[in-house]
């Protein structure tokens, strides 16, 4: 009996220990190396015996990372278009979510599949898509040309616009469905009861709607805001040469200068960056789990 | 208490505070509410009863402002308030829900509708002091609804739509998710409290034995018209109809054929072979026609012996006995089939009843114990 409640809980700890844990410190590691001539393009490795390799460690990378501008920049400027991309997916996710909750009963399932959807395509067509819209003979130009809004095509891709939209769009599910699972279990007496104790409809929307599905929006805001840090695809293929981001420096540092320990000290920081959200999103949930007690 | 009786609806010179004009809601082709009017006095506490789906809800709803009546009139104070919105209404709810914040502290509950008619700081201390202590809830005033139990989640909420001292309060089955015993002592602090504010009070429900404590006067609602409005000693002992007779407690109802014999006196001709019962009744019946008599189990005497003074009087044969305790029921089967039910007090101790199953027994009543109802 006990045999098997051990074996339950071991399975996923030997989960996270193969694919996570045993991966980062490789990547740890490797990121106190030196770049070499060699492949693996590092060293020392195991090869040269454990004390060698101990003792020729060093945090040569993550002073370099730095002394280097380029970096700081870059993980600034991640924050900065992970932040922003966060509040417009807020903005937009918000009044959808409401929308759906408030929607007949019969049409909501319905709601849900559209906003799903979306997952039912593969990521990099949908992006590769925006592109063709954004894109200065795309269908977005083509169309404020034809309506004779502008007479230029608006340059729209390759910059940081292109990028937020791109974050936007391909994050907005995860924005929803967490407020719309807060919208949905809110008694509609509330609102009722606070206009009858003297709000209008906006004072009730504010004083009741908006702090009783705060969970959601802080669980969509971190779903949003994590995975937008570190993202690679849409930043290089929607975003310009003037779009700096961590991911894109990290692929350039790996890919093209081929210099895995600085590539590995970059991911590393970035890790230790993600994990404070990804800590009070966890706090979040667990008060959240509290609450419902 | 007070010498004068509390009766405004009996006097002519006074202006009603609520007055429903000929009001009709329709939700679709649904009519929720047909044609309905309707006068609440001030100071009333006015009991709306019915079974769901009576509209009974609907006419609180548009009492409160959430709906507005697709004919007719509603009148508060004198006035129209069909385009007045909800938050304007001097008029406060308690939901059926209690719809208490849970991200707010009961003493923040108590002060959201204060604080919304900008109130000086310390006005709403004060007023919320005075509410907390009015239903006992000093102690709980830091605690958030999901910390305290369902009767003080109950008193917070009653405390919360009474804070901004409303014209009108409205009572949507408030009871409804307590306990029994709690549900009792509830009742009577609602009437305190009701008595002690001079609030109007409109209560809905569709629990009969609520209404009849709590209110003053009884409106029974079917199918969105009101059927009978009266005070609940009237109620029950003068229903207007059958529905009423049976919707409230419990009646033995016995179809007949009436024939006058002097004045409001009839003999009712309510079974084949069988000698005619006598009633009196105000209301006028003609020859002939269909009547129902209905006649409360407590009303009936049941004995063991034909009783010498009785101007109605039946055998028949003891089908049932519900023992309650303090009150018993026979369910006596009379020749023809009918059964009808006569309630005693167990003055006695049940070693010493002398009435059981399957004895043959005599039912008696008077002949004003029974009320004479055309449908």
């Amino acid at each position: 009996m006990n045999l098997r409640r051990f074996a339950l809980i071991a399975v996923p700890y030997i989960w996270l220990l193969a694919l996570f844990l045993i991966p980062f410190i490789i990547v740890f590691k490797i990121s106190l190396s030196d770049t070499a001539l060699s492949i693996p393009p590092y060293t020392p490795t195991l090869k040269d015996g454990f004390a060698a390799l101990i003792s020729q460690l060093d945090f040569e990378n993550f002073t370099f990372l730095a002394s280097d501008d380029l970096y700081w920049k870059a993980y600034l400027s991640s924050l900065r278009i992970a932040l922003v991309s966060t509040i417009l997916t807020l903005l937009v996710g918000y009044p959808i979510a409401y929308g759906m909750a408030r929607a007949p009963e019969e049409w909501r399932a319905t709601l849900m599949m559209l906003v799903i959807l979306p997952f039912w395509t593969s990521f990099l067509i949908r992006v590769y898509a925006w592109m063709g819209i954004l894109s200065n003979e795309g269908l977005l130009n083509q169309l404020l040309m034809g309506m004779g809004l502008t007479s230029e095509p608006l340059q729209i891709l390759n910059t940081n616009t292109a990028v937020y939209i791109g974050i936007v769009y391909t994050y907005l599910p995860f924005m929803i469905l967490p407020i719309y699972a807060a919208l949905d279990r809110l008694d509609e007496s509330l609102n009722e009861a606070a206009e009858d104790l003297g709000c209008s409809r906006m004072q009730a929307f504010w004083l009741v709607t908006i702090p009783l599905s705060r969970n959601g929006i802080v669980a969509g805001s971190f779903l949003v805001f994590i995975p937008a840090l570190g993202e690679f695809v849409i930043p290089s293929l929607l975003g310009g040469s003037g779009t700096l981001m961590i991911g894109k420096v990290l692929w350039e540092e790996f890919f093209n200068n081929r210099d895995w320990p600085v590539a590995s000290a970059v991911a590393v920081i970035l890790l230790l960056i993600l994990i404070i959200p990804i800590i009070l999103f966890q706090r979040n949930q667990q008060k959240q789990a509290e609450a419902e007690q | 208490m007070s010498p004068t009786v509390f009766a405004p609806w009996n006097n002519p010179e006074e202006k009603p505070l609520i007055r429903f004009e000929n009001v009709t809601k329709k939700f679709g082709e649904f009519v929720a509410i047909d044609d309905l009017s309707l006068d609440i006095y001030a100071q009333e506490f006015f009991a709306l009863l019915g079974p769901s789906g009576c509209g009974k809800t609907t006419m609180m709803r548009m009492l409160a402002g959430f709906e507005t009546p697709t004919t007719g009139r509603i009148e508060l104070a004198g006035q129209d308030i069909a385009q007045v919105p909800p938050n304007k209404r001097a008029v406060n709810m308690m939901f059926q829900s209690y719809a208490l914040f849970p991200h707010l502290s009961i003493w923040d509950n108590i002060a959201f509708g204060l604080r919304r008619d900008k109130m000086p700081k310390d006005a709403i201390e004060a007023r919320v002091a005075e509410m907390l202590k009015l239903t006992r809830l000093e102690k709980f005033a830091r605690r958030k609804p999901h910390q305290i139990s369902g009767g003080q989640r109950q008193r917070v909420a009653l405390a919360r739509s009474l804070a901004k001292a409303p014209k009108l309060l409205l009572l949507d089955e408030p009871l409804g998710a307590l306990d029994k015993k709690l549900r009792q002592d509830t009742q009577f602090e609602l009437m305190d409290i009701q008595e002690s504010t001079g609030t109007t009070f409109v209560i809905v429900t569709h629990d009969q034995e609520e209404a009849m404590t709590v209110a003053s006067r009884v409106a029974v609602m079917d199918e969105g018209r009101i059927i009978q409005v009266a005070t609940p000693a009237e109620i029950y002992e003068a229903p207007n109809s059958v529905y009423v007779a049976d919707f409230i407690g419990d009646v033995n109802i016995i179809e007949a054929r009436t024939k006058a014999v002097g004045a409001e006196q009839y003999h009712l001709d309510w079974a084949d072979g069988q000698a005619p019962l006598t009633a009196t009744s105000a209301l006028p019946f003609s020859e002939g026609q269909q009547a129902h008599l209905a006649i409360r189990p407590e009303k009936i005497r049941i004995t063991t012996e034909r009783p010498e003074d009785a101007p109605n009087a039946l055998q028949g044969k003891v089908l049932d006995i519900a023992y309650l305790g303090n009150l018993s029921t026979y369910h006596v089967e009379l020749p023809g089939g009918q059964v009808i039910k006569a309630q005693t007090a167990n003055t006695r101790r049940i070693a010493r009843r002398d009435i059981t199953w399957e004895d043959p027994v005599w039912i008696s009543w008077s002949a004003t114990a029974g009320v004479l109802l055309a449908q």
